[in-house]
């Protein structure tokens, strides 16, 4: 079951397309979930597609394909760090050995205190700000060195 | 018009057809996996690249609409690289272990690879892995196979109406899956077997059992819904192996029912009977024909002399062919007996004689697409005819709204514009209150008979019958549709209904003041034929329930379980044990028939010659595909020797084809047909509106699975999720009135009869009704179908018997 709040949430997205065409609102609605939620199990996905009045399916179909919906739980932080073509050739190989070596957990794996996630980013369309990484989705760090990376990661361990 | 040419061959082509079209239209072979003419496109295989004029990449034959002048080539230098690359590209994660691949022989990646693809590949690394999915009894699943197409995916959601499979991940992980373990319901679902390039979809029932270059192919008729749709037969030493579609536009386009397709595998059922076989003093005997003939006729000589012909009741299957229903009706005319029917599972005879012709669905099966209105009384539709649900889809999906009457709620996946759900009963009601706005609508009152007039005075019209009634005339939300094209149709439901006359003469006449085509939905592949050849009762005779109602001395019965095809199953047992004799031919030697006493081998429609006549008055003829098992002789060829047995003359045919020339007295037979289509009825029947019910109702629901003889014995089809045990299922305010739960056992009553049943909610159920499937041993010992109905709670001892019945069955 969807909270209210998410439910009027996402009224608020329907709202922006046609009447018959609830799946459009498909992405905002995930997107509202995961945020309530951390991350998106299938009951989640289940109660989404029911909402909409779309086949479970086709929700998951969108869930599955953009790499900013989290099928698996992520703990607190989310750090997802680019290693396309850029930023590869401006160094996000030792960034992820760096962050991995910190936090002591590979891709896809969660602290275990629950805290941290580290996972592969495809290309963030930030080049120019290669390397790169953000947190949780939202907050963006540019021109990584691993001194940043441990500020960063003191910083989020404080707050 | 314009002017393209493609290989250098100059073509004319319509505006907005794409590159492929052209080329399929004259002949010019473009290789294509994800592209079909049925679905959308989606253009991801690239399979059909070519090479355009004037564009410095290859297109999508199947993607790019022609321009006016579009030079095309199909083999070019450039278009074969394309092809070589796109193939490689493709080939790079496909498994090449065709040898054990069930599509070997018959796969369209294996002949594109050959005809287009390099000798080799210059992938070595290795390939990746997708794990099976479990998507139910019909369709096995091989993913590593899949190529990404997304046919299935587009198939389920366009045609079949519900997306039950869909592409999860991206890139190099994605996969072709139901949504988290759940299987593929959908009863077109073997399409997908047809539509998969490769070999990641295939028929479980008829995997590894033969090679396609085994198999020999026979078109056929298949026997079960009112289509009539066309097929192939494979055949291995004497064994149908499978049952594809055969193209037919007009009919079944390039799709087939799951149970047309998979019914195939009941045909050869461990109870096949095989030899005729005589009851001596309690006891099965197998017999010879020419013992069993004469037995036979002796046991119906002496029956019809001593007690008149009239002590004969003769039922005959709605899926026998027109030859075997013309000659029985011959055969039972010559012992003086008017007891004959095809119509098992109906209650209303009051149309009878007032007929003008043969009912049928009043118009082409094609035209359903081309409705705008179409309104649906009393039919669980993709439950009766599954491709009709698709053209009517198809229709809605092009914009014509439906409106559905019905004591169920089914999703018949698609949008419904407007609904009323109510008990049968009530059904009646609804549809005056329809014809009542419209006349209204229309300002046309007075076109209707005064007597009609007056019956519909004291009917009080509500506001979603009101909708229904603007909906017909054309009104609607966004648009005023001016005269409208409107479609009316009875279901099963509706057929089987004590109250079809009121149902039908309504109907008659909102279609009357629409315009409307329309008319009944036959429930079996050969009702109509049926009704053209007459096999209903003489001025005098009896009609099928009658027969059952008042017992007869003796039956003939005619491919039929009578517990299970009649529509009232307790009556139906009680006839054949009271009856002296009762003669079956028969397919099976099924436990329905444990009261017959003589039991003559019969051919299904694979192993005998015949015509059916579908719903919308197509006449068609098949051969037999194999040849018959054991003893098993075509029906027609056993009624002609118990005739002559008998001693009447005018039984010296020897083949099917001279049956049907004598039927249509060698005319065409359309020619006939086209006479006696017509489902007007000669006079004013008089009917009654108003009449209130207490109590509850039965839906008896034929499930479409459990449908006729052959489809029962089917092992995947019974394996389905439509296959559940029949349940007394209601409605939530129905449960609490009763002070019921679901799970709950109980009595279900009808007449003298009983079945034990378990409670199950179902919101989907008219209040006031109880939904309890028929053609089930479980409730053998019901009535009517659509009749009344009493529940109470089970006690202890119940239970008991309850969990026996079970492991019994099992
Ligand atoms: S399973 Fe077959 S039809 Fe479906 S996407 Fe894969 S290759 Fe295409
Ligand atoms: S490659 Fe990292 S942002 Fe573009
Ligand atoms: S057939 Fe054209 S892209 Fe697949």
């Amino acid at each position: 079951m969807l909270s209210a709040e998410a439910i009027e949430k996402i009224e608020y997205e329907l709202a922006k397309y046609p009447k018959d065409r609830r799946q459009a609102a498909v992405m905002s609605a995930l997107r509202i979930v995961q945020i309530e939620r951390g991350w998106l199990s299938k009951e989640s996905v289940t109660d989404v597609a029911k909402y909409l009045g779309i086949p479970e399916i086709a929700a998951m179909e969108v869930a599955s394909f953009y790499n900013m919906y989290d099928l698996q739980p992520v703990g607190q932080y989310k750090i997802t760090v680019c290693t396309n073509i850029s930023c590869m050739l401006r160094g996000s190989d030792e960034i992820v050995d760096h962050l991995q070596h910190t936090l002591g957990v590979g891709f896809n794996e969660v602290t275990a205190d629950g805290k941290f996630c580290i996972k592969e980013g495809e290309c963030m369309g930030c080049c120019g700000g290669a390397p790169l990484l953000h947190v949780n989705n939202t907050h963006m760090h540019e021109f990584l060195t691993t001194e940043k990376v441990d500020a960063l990661l003191e910083e989020l361990n404080k707050g | 018009m314009l002017n393209i040419e493609i290989d250098g061959k100059p073509l004319e082509v319509e505006h907005g057809s794409t590159i492929i079209d052209a080329a399929d239209a004259a002949g010019i072979a473009i290789p294509r996996f994800c592209y079909h003419k049925k679905l959308s496109v989606a253009a991801n295989c690239r399979m059909c690249l070519v090479q355009v004029e004037k564009f410095n990449k290859p297109l999508p034959a199947c993607a790019t609409p022609v321009a006016d002048g579009m030079k095309i080539y199909t083999r070019s230098k450039a278009a074969v690289e394309a092809q070589q690359s796109v193939m490689e590209f493709l080939l790079i994660n496909h498994p090449l272990d065709c040898p054990i691949c069930d599509q070997g022989g018959e796969c369209d990646l294996q002949d594109i690879a050959v005809a287009y693809g390099a000798s080799g590949s210059r992938y070595t690394e290795e390939k990746r892995v997708v794990f099976n999915k479990n998507i139910g009894p019909l369709v096995s699943t091989d993913m590593t196979r899949c190529i990404q197409c997304t046919r299935c995916v587009r198939f389920l959601k366009e045609v079949g109406g519900m997306q039950e499979l869909g592409m999860v991940g991206r890139g190099e992980h994605a996969e072709i899956t139901a949504y988290v373990d759940q299987s593929v319901n959908s009863e077109l679902s073997g399409n997908i077997i047809d539509l998969c390039p490769v070999g990641a979809l295939t028929s479980k029932p008829f995997r590894y059992s033969a090679r396609s270059w085994e198999l020999t192919r026979r078109s056929s008729i298949a026997p079960h819904d009112g289509l009539g749709s066309h097929i192939e037969v494979h055949v291995k030493d004497h064994k149908v192996m499978r049952v594809l579609p055969r193209e037919k536009e007009s009919i079944n386009e390039c799709w087939l029912s799951d149970r047309d397709r998979f019914s195939y595998e009941g045909l050869n059922s461990p109870d096949r009977l095989k030899v005729p076989m005589i009851k001596h003093n309690g006891q099965w005997q197998e017999t010879d024909w020419k013992t069993a003939l004469e037995f036979a006729a002796g046991q119906l000589k002496d029956i019809t002399k001593q007690y008149g012909g009239d002590a004969l009741g003769v039922l005959v299957s709605p899926n026998s062919t027109m030859e075997e229903g013309y000659l029985i009706k011959q055969l039972s005319e010559g012992l003086g007996c008017g007891n004959v029917d095809y119509r098992l599972r109906q209650t209303d005879f009051r149309l009878d004689g007032k007929r003008t012709g043969t009912p049928w669905m009043g118009c082409n099966i094609q035209e359903i697409e081309e409705l705008d209105r179409i309104l649906l009384i009393g039919s669980n539709i993709r439950n009766e005819h599954p491709l009709l649900a698709q053209r009517i889809r198809k229709a809605v999906a092009n914009g014509a709204e439906l409106c559905i009457v019905s004591p169920l709620d089914n999703d018949p996946l698609m949008d419904v514009a407007h609904k009323v759900i109510v008990r049968p009963n009530d059904m009646v009601n609804v549809l005056g209150q329809i014809l009542k706005a419209m006349s209204g609508l229309q300002k046309l009152s007075l076109c209707l008979p005064p007597t009609l007039n007056t019956l519909l005075e004291e009917i009080k019209v509500r506001p979603n019958t009101q909708k229904i009634a603007e909906c017909l005339a054309g009104i609607s939300e966004e648009l005023i549709l001016i005269a409208p094209k409107v479609g009316i149709f009875l279901g099963n439901m509706a057929l089987s209904d004590p109250r079809f006359t009121e149902m039908y003469s309504m109907a008659e006449a909102i279609g009357g003041i629409t315009g409307a085509k329309g008319g009944i939905l036959p429930p079996a592949a050969n009702s109509t034929g049926m009704h053209l050849m007459g096999v209903m009762p003489s001025a005098t005779g009896m009609h099928a329930r009658a027969m059952i109602e008042v017992p007869r001395k003796a039956y003939l019965l005619l491919n039929i379980e009578p517990e299970l095809d009649c529509q009232h199953a307790a009556l139906a047992t009680d006839a054949m044990a009271k009856a002296e004799c009762v003669i079956a031919l028969t397919a099976y030697k099924s436990a329905a028939l444990e009261n017959a006493d003589i039991l003559l081998p019969i051919a299904p429609f694979t192993e005998t010659s015949g015509t059916f006549m579908s719903m919308e008055g197509r006449v068609q003829s098949f051969q037999a595909v194999t040849r018959p098992l054991g003893e098993c002789r075509p029906a027609w060829k056993v009624l002609r020797v118990l005739a002559n047995t008998l001693g009447l003359n005018g039984f010296d045919y020897n083949s099917s084809e001279e049956v049907k020339n004598k039927i249509f007295h060698g005319e065409k037979p359309s020619a006939l047909v086209w006479r006696s289509l017509n489902n007007n009825l000669k006079e004013l029947v008089e009917i009654q509106i108003n009449i209130k019910k207490e109590g509850l109702q039965r839906i008896g629901e034929v499930p479409q699975y459990e449908s006729d003889p052959i489809v029962r014995r089917s092992p995947p089809l019974q394996k389905t999720k439509y296959n559940i045990r029949p349940m007394a299922r209601m409605h939530a305010d129905q449960l609490t009135e009763l002070g019921l739960q679901d799970g709950d056992l109980v009595v279900a009553y009808q007449d003298k009869g009983s079945a034990l049943l378990k409670v199950r909610l179902d919101n989907h159920v008219a209040k006031g009704c109880v939904r309890v499937a028929a053609a089930h041993p479980l409730t053998a010992g019901l009535g009517d179908l659509m009749g009344d109905i009493t529940i109470e709670k089970a006690s202890t001892e119940h239970a008991a018997l309850y969990e026996k019945q079970l492991t019994e069955m099992a």
